[in-house]
Parts: C-alpha cells; structure tokens; sequence
C-alpha cells in the first residue's frame, strides 16, 4: 500500500466511525430529549419521565462516554496504520 | 466537635469570604508569577507541551462562566424543562469538537482560529473577516464576565459594583499579562478546583435535606418526605400556581430544537474554547483533553437541573402563602438589593405567587437563584462564603481565556501576519502584551457601563460563532475542494443573516417595536437561529465553490496532512 492508499483507508475508517458516533449523538439529544421526549415521558425511570430525564440528564453522560469510545477507537486505528508516532 | 461549631458560627459570611476570596487570589497570582511567558509560543499557546488532564482542566474552567456557574440553575428553575437546550447545548458542543474539529486543529499547529482560516483559505481577506468574528465574540462575552465578578464582589464584600469591576481587572491584567495562555492555563486548572467545590458542596448539602441521598444527580429523582417522588411535587406544586408543569415546559418543539442545535454548534466554533486545543502535545491529546473536559464540565452541568429543582420547590414552600411578616432572614436581605420584590395586591398580607401576572404579588430575580440557595437551605456561613470565591474563579476563569483570544487577534493575527510580517519575536510579545493591556481595559469599560442589552448580546456571540467558524472549519477538514470565495461568501452571508436577524426580532431596531413571536421564520427566536444560519452559510459556501475554481494544489496537500494524526509538531512558529 502507498502512503496515499494507507492515508486514504485511515480516513474512511475515522469518517465511518464519525458518522456512527454523531448519529447516537443526534438521536439521544434531539430525538429521546426533544422530538421524542412526550412519548417518552410515559417510561419512568424511578423519580424521573424517561424524555425528561435525556433532555436534563442522560444525553450529558452519553456525550461524555461518545467522547472516551472515539478516543479509543481512534488510538487503535492510528496504531493500526502505524501513525502513533 | 462543638466547639469547633461554635468557632465556625462565631465568623461571619463577610469574614468567611474576605479569607476565601484572598487565599484563592493569592493563588492565582503565585501561580502566574511561577509560569510566566518568555516567547510568542508560550503567550500563545502555552509552549504547546500542556498535558490532557491539565488542558481538560483549564478548557472546562475557561467554558464555564460566571453565566454557568451563577446563572443556569436559575434560569432552569424557571424554565423547568426548556432549560435542556442549555444543558445539551452547552455540552453536546464538545462532541463535535473532538469529532470534527480538535484534532485537525493540533496537527495544523498554528496559534490560532484565524491563523487556520487564513492558511487553509489561503487568502488575507478570509483572515481578516476571521479575526473580526473573533473580536467580536469575544468582547460580547466578556463584557458579561467584568461585570460577573463586580456584582459578586459587590454582594459579598460590600464595595461597590464598579470597585469590584476594578479589582477583577487588576487580578486578571496581572496573570494574563505576565504569563499569557501559559500563566492562564495553570491558573484555570485552579480555578476549576475551587470552582467545581463550591458549586458541588451547597448541592450536595441540599440533595441530602431534601432527599437523603448525597448525589444530587440521583437525589433529583428521589423522595422526599411523604414517600412523593420530588420532581411529582415540584410538578403538582407548579400547576397548582397556575404554571405549566416543571417537566413539560412552554417553548414550541422547533424552537427547542433550533435553540439546542446553534448553542452546540456556537460552542464548537467558539475561539476561546478551540484554542486551548492548541496547547497540547500531541493529536491524540487533543481527542483525550476534549472528552475530559466534557466529563470535568459535565459534573456541574448534570448537578445545575438538580439545584434547580431544589431551588424552585425549597423557595415555592417558604414563601407560597405564607404571610410576609414571618418570611426568613435572607428574604429581607435580598429584598434590600431589589432582587425580591413584594406587592401585596390583595392587602392579605400573605405572599401569592401565581402565574397570572394580575394577581402575583412576588417577583424573584432569576440570578440570585445559586446565591441565595445555601441561605435559603440555611447552610452554615463557610458554605455561603465558598459560593462567592467559586463564582469568581468561574468569571475570572472564563475573561482571561478571552481576553488571550483577543491579544492574540490582535498581535499575531493582524500585526504580524498582515501588517508587519517582518516584526521581531520580542516586538510581538511586546504587542501581545499591550494588546492584553488595552482589551483589558475596554472589558473593564463594559463592565462598568454596561450596554443595555448585554443578555441579548451573548445569543448574538453564539449565533456568530454558529454562523461564522463552525462551517468555514468543518468545510476546510473534510471537504478539499472548498475553496476560499466558497469560505469567505459562507462566512459573510452567514454573519450578515444572523446580525439581520437579531436587529429585527431581538433589539427591534427595524421596526418601532420588536416584533412579535408569530413573525419568527419557521417559529425559531433569534437565539436558536444560528441553527438557520449555520445552514445558510453551508450552502452558500458549496454553491459559490461550485462555480469557482479548486484551490492550489499545496493547500490541498495541506489538507491531506491535517487528515492524518503522526507528525503533529510542536506549534509552528512563523
């Protein structure tokens, strides 16, 4: 592989990975907190409405932990085309 | 064990805060005078070798404001469910930074946001609309920082609001001068510190009166006395007034919607916030400092809805119905600032807070929310000083990251790259500082004369960012073909949109009057219509790239190396 082949399969994978990454991001925030939120809010989860609860609550730590699992897939991906150094 | 109390009652708020207050500053200036800057690079960009936790540190204290820490739980406790587009707005932002941006932005290895838009774009003119973006956002938001620090000065230590302003100057004139975004960044990560503790401890005092449970973030959705679950109470408590239920909230779906997606995108395209991924040493620091700055930033953004319900039911039980000549301490002191005002209408001589207008008879002023909160829970004197020192840190924190965005525009943006390429090292450190000098100055002035409609203003910061930066980035990563008239057109038809925009429905300056709801485009008020003219800016730019001719061959070469994380030098000096 040239180094324009290899540059050119490492940005597919990372673009690939973005894509999934930013969908979860938009359906946890806009869809469960906002577009879904009424329907949602039929679910309890203990004291909260479920849509309630994305809206103020879960969609902060599912941005958080989107974050990590990039980060992580990212540092295999570079050491798998050997950029990590 | 008693005795101890005893000490501790014996001292009071204002003694409690003068010692707090001095021993934070006192550190805050140690530390500038242990890192100060002696080249560009370090004024600049902290020398470029800051490690993740301590950029994730300085990059959460630098985002949150006085607006963060004093504000959001208020205006969630009045807004109930709403107040989710600033909780997903202000962090959902941060996902896109370190997916789309933050990375790219360290392999360039530049100093700053116009410094990308300029090289990517390959063109002075694209620079320049850059760094007046920046100015411009800037200024606006740290006119609202100054005047942050005068008002808690002004509550807690008894100098007045302008006195207050003054000293806030000083403090940060001297570590931001002296030590650049070197002396800043090791300043914020204390900043942090202090600024997380005294916003977590009355929280976490209140969680377990109220609740029993020591995580606000669970205590939130917990019982309280009776076996009611809180937010069930909080809700019956609301519609009984004649409010809608806390849970549901008032503003259409769209707007919701709009309002959450321009704050995301505003905070993504933020300068002072992008900046600070610049300081780091390598590409996948960058990543890593990004999400842990979120996980630093969320511990007070998921903790601001639980004081916010905490507030709202603690504040509609003490003083619903009650009659006024029984209402505790703090209601009288807050009344002396104008910040609580009672009218009894009904001459009954109990307090009526209802949501028709014609009968309520209390009127609350959103901000005082996080500060009157420990007295109203009558948390000991220590804890109510703590808020005062943390609502500082939180002010300071955030003027001096921006007040670096605004030297380093005007040193290294305009003067050495358009105006004088051929000044010296030293002679742009010494413009760096003089720039520092004098924005200091005008934000000091803003502080103390501040411009009426300064709330307005920050809509206006975010739209900008939204409208401006995001799009012209994101393009110039992932797109090679965007070209600099596709770059340069997005960017003012974006701006010039958004600036419309708010003239005519926010300030109403086109009209005689500000017009009303029902003529909002598509139902968005003007601080979610960054959200439209983010869009307007993505389309303009691709249709004028369409019909104009593919950039130089070396800055796609450029752009090809952005695009692969190895090799990411130190910040390049040029």
């Amino acid at each position: 592989m040239t180094d324009k082949d290899k540059a050119k399969a490492y940005w597919k994978e990372n673009i690939k990975y973005v894509l999934i990454l930013l969908s979860i991001w938009f359906i946890v925030s806009y869809g469960a907190g906002i577009i879904f939120k009424d329907a949602l809010n039929s679910i309890r989860l203990g004291g909260f409405k479920l849509g309630f609860w994305f809206a103020q609550q879960g969609s902060i730590y599912v941005f958080v932990i989107l974050i990590f699992v990039y980060v992580r897939l990212m540092n295999k991906l570079d050491k798998k085309y050997g950029y990590d150094k | 064990m008693i005795s101890n109390m005893l000490v501790a009652e014996a001292v009071s708020v204002q003694n409690w805060t003068y010692i707090l207050v001095g021993v934070t500053f006192a550190i805050y200036i140690s530390i500038a005078i242990w890192s100060r800057a002696n080249s560009t690079k370090e004024f600049y960009v902290a020398g470029g070798g800051v490690s993740p936790w301590a950029n994730g540190m300085a990059t959460a204290a630098d985002w949150m404001s006085a607006a963060s820490f004093l504000g959001m739980a208020g205006i969630i406790s009045f807004a109930g469910y709403d107040g989710a587009v600033y909780l997903m707005g202000w962090t959902g932002g941060y996902v896109l930074l370190a997916l789309l941006l933050a990375p790219y932005l360290r392999k360039f290895g530049k100093f700053t946001v116009p410094d990308f838009i300029g090289d990517r774009y390959y063109s002075d003119t694209a620079r320049v609309v850059a760094v007046l973006c920046a100015l411009l956002v800037s200024f606006t938001y740290v006119a609202g920082q100054m005047r942050g620090v005068g008002i808690v000065f002004s509550r807690f230590l008894e100098v007045d609001i302008n006195t207050g302003v003054i000293i806030g100057m000083l403090i940060v004139l001297f570590y931001a001068v002296l030590g650049g975004m070197k002396g800043i960044t090791y300043t914020q990560v204390a900043q942090y510190c202090v600024l997380i503790f005294a916003f977590m401890v009355p929280a976490i005092f209140i969680s377990i009166q109220m609740t029993g449970n020591p995580i606000p973030q669970i205590g939130m959705g917990g019982k309280v006395e009776g076996g009611v679950y809180l937010l069930d109470k909080l809700d019956g408590l609301s519609t009984e007034l004649g409010f809608n239920e806390y849970t549901e909230g008032s503003k259409s779906l769209i707007d919701v919607f709009a309002i959450t997606l321009a704050l995301m995108v505003g905070t993504a395209g933020l300068p002072h916030v992008i900046v600070r991924f610049f300081t780091v040493k390598r590409v996948r620091d960058a990543r890593k400092s990004a999400g842990i700055a979120l996980l630093l930033i969320a511990v007070l953004y998921t903790t601001a809805p639980a004081v916010a319900v905490f507030a709202r039911t603690n504040m509609i039980e003490t003083v619903s119905n009650q009659p006024y000549s029984d209402v505790p301490q703090w209601f009288k002191k807050w009344e002396t600032t104008g910040l609580i005002t009672f009218t009894d209408k009904n001459n009954d001589g109990l307090i009526q807070y209802v949501a028709d207008e014609s009968q309520n008879e209390l009127v609350v002023d959103r901000d005082i929310m996080v500060l009157a909160n420990p007295e109203i829970a009558n948390l000991p004197n220590w804890v109510i000083a703590l808020v005062a020192a943390g609502g500082l840190a939180a002010a300071l924190s955030t003027a001096a990251g921006l007040l670096l965005v605004i030297s380093a525009s005007v040193s290294h943006d305009l003067i050495k790259k358009v105006y004088n390429p051929n000044i010296s090292e030293k002679g742009e450190l010494i413009a760096a500082r003089i720039s520092a000098i004098g924005a200091v100055c005008i934000a000091g002035y803003f502080g103390i004369n501040p411009p009426d409609f300064v709330a307005a203003v920050v809509a206006l910061a975010f739209g900008l960012a939204a409208a401006s930066f995001f799009p012209a980035i994101v393009l110039g990563i992932f797109y090679k073909r965007m070209n600099k008239e596709g770059a340069i057109a997005g960017m003012v038809v974006g701006i010039l949109i958004m600036l419309y925009y708010i003239v005519k429905y926010k300030f109403g300056w086109l009209d005689d009057t500000i017009p009303d709801k029902s003529e909002w485009w598509f139902g968005i008020s003007p601080e979610g219509f960054g959200a439209i003219a983010m869009v307007v800016n993505f389309v303009v730019s691709i249709v004028v790239m369409k019909f104009t001719k593919a950039p130089p061959e070396e800055v796609q070469e450029i752009v090809e190396n952005i695009r692969i994380p190895s090799g990411a030098g130190d910040a390049v000096e040029h």
